[in-house]
């Protein structure tokens, strides 16, 4: 089975490329660092989204049943969903009853984990995702590698290619601004025929029933401005309890995820417009267990900002593709293994601990610990390979012991250099000293 | 004053003029230094693999060893982080695990908050500091780019008073070598690769020295750079300072 280990090194392999993707995902840490500078109180607003979501986590079921409650009062139709295939049956279900077979939506990184889109398209719906990065990758029929910019990994001529198989731009044509126009053309007919629009959901106003969704496009306004029906999907923790808390995050989000102040757009949905109707679908798909679980808790936190895979000096040289999920990155690495641990027991080990995740994290999820927990975790459970266990066990007995450490220590510098090694693939060994630290201290007689 | 000095296994096996080069700064400083021979490693290599029932009888030998000290000194961030943040939740009833915490020390806070000295000497060559991550995220010996705070580095202020050293500047001030413990080997491809990054910016910057708190990031880097024939060198800021202050 691959992992991400080799899935990385696929990527590595390209140098130009791994230069270029490192270096665009950087300039996007870079604005977000520089738009930060401008909020003297960061981190101050930092502890407080992260005591807000703490608060709201702790009493989670409440703020959940009061959201419905106000939802419906203001007109729109609350469904529950405990996984993604219920998720999935629903949205489907909404669709069927009114005949629709074509969906435009706006970017949703639950549906994407949902796997929506195979699945309304196996049941004959047409869904035209509308964010351009989005509909990039739905066009190549791949998923996003980054959950706020989901083509990044694609150059402008890759895209220039793709746009000229599928719409016709003129061979050749590489000029971004001209790109986007014909994807406007192209998605302008998508909107005007829709039946539906489907969106996420950044935020859900227990105290008003209403969500808010932030996009840099529009694209969420035109999809739930033009159909007749609009469902808005969205996972169980993007409660906040009042409009108050709402502008707390607000003020974290852009600048964490892309270094705007704000989104283009921030759109406030309550209930449906006259004449059309509104869904709502609550999901769970495994968060309540990560609830439930005090030391992972905090991740439940995270508002999708991706600032902790624009930091991520291995997302940055790895790629999102390689770790396998919807949700990459240092966050990912946390959440996918709640999923299936065995299936994503690589992605706690695909991060040096740095600790660039935690400090940039603008909900101060423990990001490197909790990683770090997962590995024991694993490893407590036998998802660890056997030949890692082996050498722990082997390294704990020697290291426990002075006088074996001391042997191994002596025979490792005399024959690590003769021996084949991972190391020395792309390193030189430092070359071994003829005595350790201990036998000069001792030899000049300094020691007690 | 006295203190004992935990010298990590990898530097007492492979790197002992790094813990010789504590030893003399630490005493050229008026520190009567101790080294207690039944240490051998704190269990990060297992903690960080996650096996940490392999790192448990390490660090309880670590809270016996050191128990009778008042300070314990540490030429490596990464170690004292193990030490001082980690060992609570290998051993979260031991009464012994915050005491240990509290006087354990990396060389460079040991100098700057407990002797508060800024060492005089001379070392005239352009030195780049890398600025290992959990000495700078686990042990704040430096503001950190991630965050809003007022800038300090514990490291940098310790060099201040070296005449002749200048400090180059890089574009990315505290990103990661890429060394992290067993993610060296298993994911190679990536760690070497950010390695080869950092490495490009101190070349940029003209560091003719890459200088550091922590010989096991120095080591990834210095592999690095010594399998491609580069004219960096890497050094250890104890061996800077002693060099320094000779």
């Amino acid at each position: 089975m691959t992992g991400h280990a080799e899935r990385a090194a696929e990527f590595v392999e390209n140098e130009a490329r791994l230069h270029w993707h490192d270096q665009a995902v950087w300039f996007v840490r870079n604005k977000r660092d520089i738009a930060r500078s401008f909020v003297p109180e960061w981190e101050e607003l930092r502890t407080l989204g992260s005591q807000i979501k703490a608060h709201t986590l702790s009493r989670l079921p409440a703020y959940l049943e009061q959201f419905e409650r106000n939802a419906r009062a203001a007109g729109a139709q609350v469904h529950w969903a405990r996984d993604a295939e219920e998720h999935n049956r629903i949205v489907h279900g909404i669709l069927e009853r009114r005949s629709v077979t074509r969906l435009v939506k706006s970017k949703s990184m639950l549906t994407e984990e949902c796997h929506l889109n195979e699945y309304l398209e196996k049941n004959g719906v047409e869904v035209v995702d509308t964010d351009l990065g989005e509909r990039i990758v739905q066009f190549r029929r791949e998923p996003p590698s980054h959950i706020v910019m989901p083509a990044i990994h694609l150059k402008k001529e890759e895209i220039g290619e793709l746009f000229h198989e599928k719409l016709g731009t003129p061979a050749g044509l590489a000029d971004p601004k001209a790109l986007t126009e014909a994807a406007r053309q192209h998605l302008r007919e998508k909107f005007l025929g829709a039946q539906a629009g489907l969106t996420g959901v950044n935020f859900a106003i227990a105290s008003t029933g209403g969500v808010v969704v932030c996009t840099n496009e529009g694209n969420a306004d035109l999809g739930t401005s033009l159909p007749p029906i609009h469902i808005a999907c969205m996972g169980v923790e993007k409660l906040v309890p009042s409009p108050r808390e709402l502008a707390v995050f607000l003020r974290l989000l852009a600048r964490s995820a892309t270094g705007q102040p704000i989104t283009t757009y921030t759109s406030h949905f309550h209930g449906p417009r006259s004449g059309a109707e509104m869904h709502v679908v609550i999901v769970d798909h495994g968060r309540s267990r990560i609830l439930a679980r005090e030391e992972y808790r905090n991740s439940l936190k995270c508002i999708r900002c991706a600032a902790c895979m624009n930091t991520c000096p291995v997302y940055r040289r790895s790629g999102g593709h390689s770790y396998g999920v919807t949700v990459p990155g240092p966050i990912g690495s946390i959440l996918a293994p709640h999923i299936d641990a065995k299936k994503h027991a690589g992605l706690p080990f695909a991060s040096s601990l740095c600790g660039s995740c935690t400090d940039v994290c603008p909900v101060r999820i423990d990001l490197h610990h909790q990683l770090l927990t997962w590995r024991g975790e694993l490893a407590s459970r036998g998802l660890v390979p056997l030949g890692k266990r082996v050498v722990s066990r082997v390294g704990g007995w020697v290291l426990a012991r002075t006088w074996a450490y001391r042997l191994f220590g002596k025979l490792a510098r005399l024959f690590a250099p003769l021996l084949p090694n991972p190391w020395t693939r792309q390193r030189e060994l430092p070359p071994m000293p003829r005595e350790s630290f201990r036998a000069q201290w001792r030899k000049r007689g300094r020691a007690r | 004053m006295d203190a004992a000095l935990f010298v990590p296994c990898y530097v007492d096996q492979i790197y002992p003029s790094v813990g010789l080069a504590t030893a003399d700064l630490l005493e050229r400083l008026g520190v009567t230094v101790h080294f207690p021979e039944a240490q051998t490693c704190c269990g990060q290599p297992m903690a960080n693999s996650g096996f940490f029932d392999d790192a448990r009888p390490l660090a309880e030998k670590m809270l016996e060893v050191f128990a009778p000290y008042e300070h314990v000194v540490c030429p490596s961030g990464s170690c004292t982080s193990m030490v001082r943040n980690h060992y609570g939740m290998l051993l979260p009833r031991d009464p012994r695990v915050a005491a240990l915490g509290a006087k354990t020390r990396e060389l460079c806070e040991f100098l700057h908050d407990v002797l508060q000295v800024k060492p005089r000497g001379r070392f005239p060559h352009k030195v780049g500091l890398h600025q290992s991550c959990h000495g700078l995220r686990e042990l704040r010996l430096g503001s950190g780019s991630e965050r809003l705070v007022p800038a300090f580095s514990k490291t940098q202020a310790l060099l201040e008073n070296i005449e002749g050293l200048q400090l180059t500047e890089l574009s990315r001030n505290d990103e990661c070598c890429g060394f992290g413990g067993t993610f060296a080997v298993s994911e190679e491809a990536v760690s070497c690769a950010m390695g080869r990054d950092r490495i490009a910016d101190h070349e940029r910057a003209g560091s003719e020295i890459i200088a550091g708190a922590d010989v096991s990031c120095l080591m990834h880097l210095d592999g690095l750079l010594r399998r491609e024939k580069k004219p960096i060198r890497v050094l250890h800021v104890a061996e800077l300072l002693e060099e320094a202050t000779r």
